[in-house]
């Protein structure tokens, strides 16, 4: 299922949010079920089912990644469910010291600034690497939509760091 | 979900746990990641003149399974030839380990590592 033709936006990876976001609510309220409480079985299970596209629809296309991994498989890059190991070793190496940085916050004399350091980092990254995400999506050729996919990979570490840096930072206020 | 118990035994007492210095010409180096989970995993071969692997050592940052599949894999290689290490296959892993369906992935990353370890090492002494 195309997500973009769901909302009718053009399938593009930058994205107005704030549109999504109105025609979201629009097609929920157009298909809700209650709506349908008094309609065939038929139009019911339909209704049921539109509703679940549209949130799924809603929740791939509101963050970036997602979106990219939509609009990847669109274009016949599927990648969300691959299981081959990346390999690209400089990118491994930074994500070790990356990890061993987060591993050594709880044991800093300043947590707080050492999460700070990391969490700059790391937000550092993922901007240049968004940028390049949307650079490469733009172009929209066999090669760039490679060199997407391999970004999207490369984010997804990021995000995970994120993730971690995020529990740690709850460790740490409890 | 439930970890079997070799899976919680080598997440406990990791064997092999560690880094070798790169420079050493001897140590090979393996690095592979799995992007959907985030997991890093850094998998070293001390190899000796005659091709057999004489030590391992891993570093993972993952999940119970990541680390006991690789864990795993650093006692089973020493001893071996690289050809033997070469043959070690995920599903032998899996297998030794009990992974479920859903954690085949981190013993494939295991698999994956030893195969970069491995040519890291034939790189390194010119093909």
């Amino acid at each position: 299922m195309n997500y973009f033709q769901l909302f009718d936006l053009p399938a593009t990876f930058e994205l107005d949010l704030t549109e999504l976001g109105s025609r979201y609510l629009a097609l929920q309220r157009k298909f809700h079920p209650d709506k349908y409480a008094a309609a065939s079985n038929r139009d019911r299970l339909m209704s049921v089912q539109q509703t679940a596209n549209i949130n799924d629809a809603y929740h791939s296309l509101k963050q970036p990644l997602l979106r990219a991994e939509h609009l990847l498989a669109l274009r016949g890059l599927k990648i969300s469910h691959e299981q081959r190991s990346f390999t690209d070793p400089v990118f491994l190496m930074q994500q070790m010291e990356l990890r061993e940085q987060l591993e050594e916050i709880s044991s800093s004399a300043d947590p707080d600034s050492a999460i700070m350091a990391v969490e700059q980092q790391l937000q550092q990254q993922r901007k240049v690497l968004l940028k390049q995400l949307a650079a490469t999506l733009d172009a929209n050729t066999a090669e760039q939509n490679q060199q997407a996919a391999e970004l999207v990979r490369k984010l997804k570490f990021f995000f995970k760091l994120q993730h971690e840096l995020e529990l740690i930072e709850q460790q740490l206020q409890d | 979900m439930a970890y079997s118990n070799k899976v919680i035994d080598h997440y406990e007492n990791p064997r092999n746990v560690g880094s070798f210095a790169k420079d050493d010409p001897s140590i090979a180096t393996g690095m592979v990641g799995a992007p959907a989970c985030g997991d890093v995993m850094k998998l070293q071969i001390k190899v000796n003149e005659l091709g057999i692997i004489e030590d391992a050592k891993f570093k993972t940052y993952g999940c119970g399974s990541a680390i006991a599949s690789s864990s795993l894999v650093t006692e089973w290689v020493k001893g071996k030839s690289l050809d033997e290490a070469q043959q070690i296959k995920n599903t032998d892993i899996a297998h030794e380990l009990a992974l479920p369906p859903v954690k085949i992935h981190c013993s494939i990353l295991a698999e994956d590592a030893i195969k970069a370890a491995i040519a890291d090492y034939k790189q390194k002494r010119g093909g």
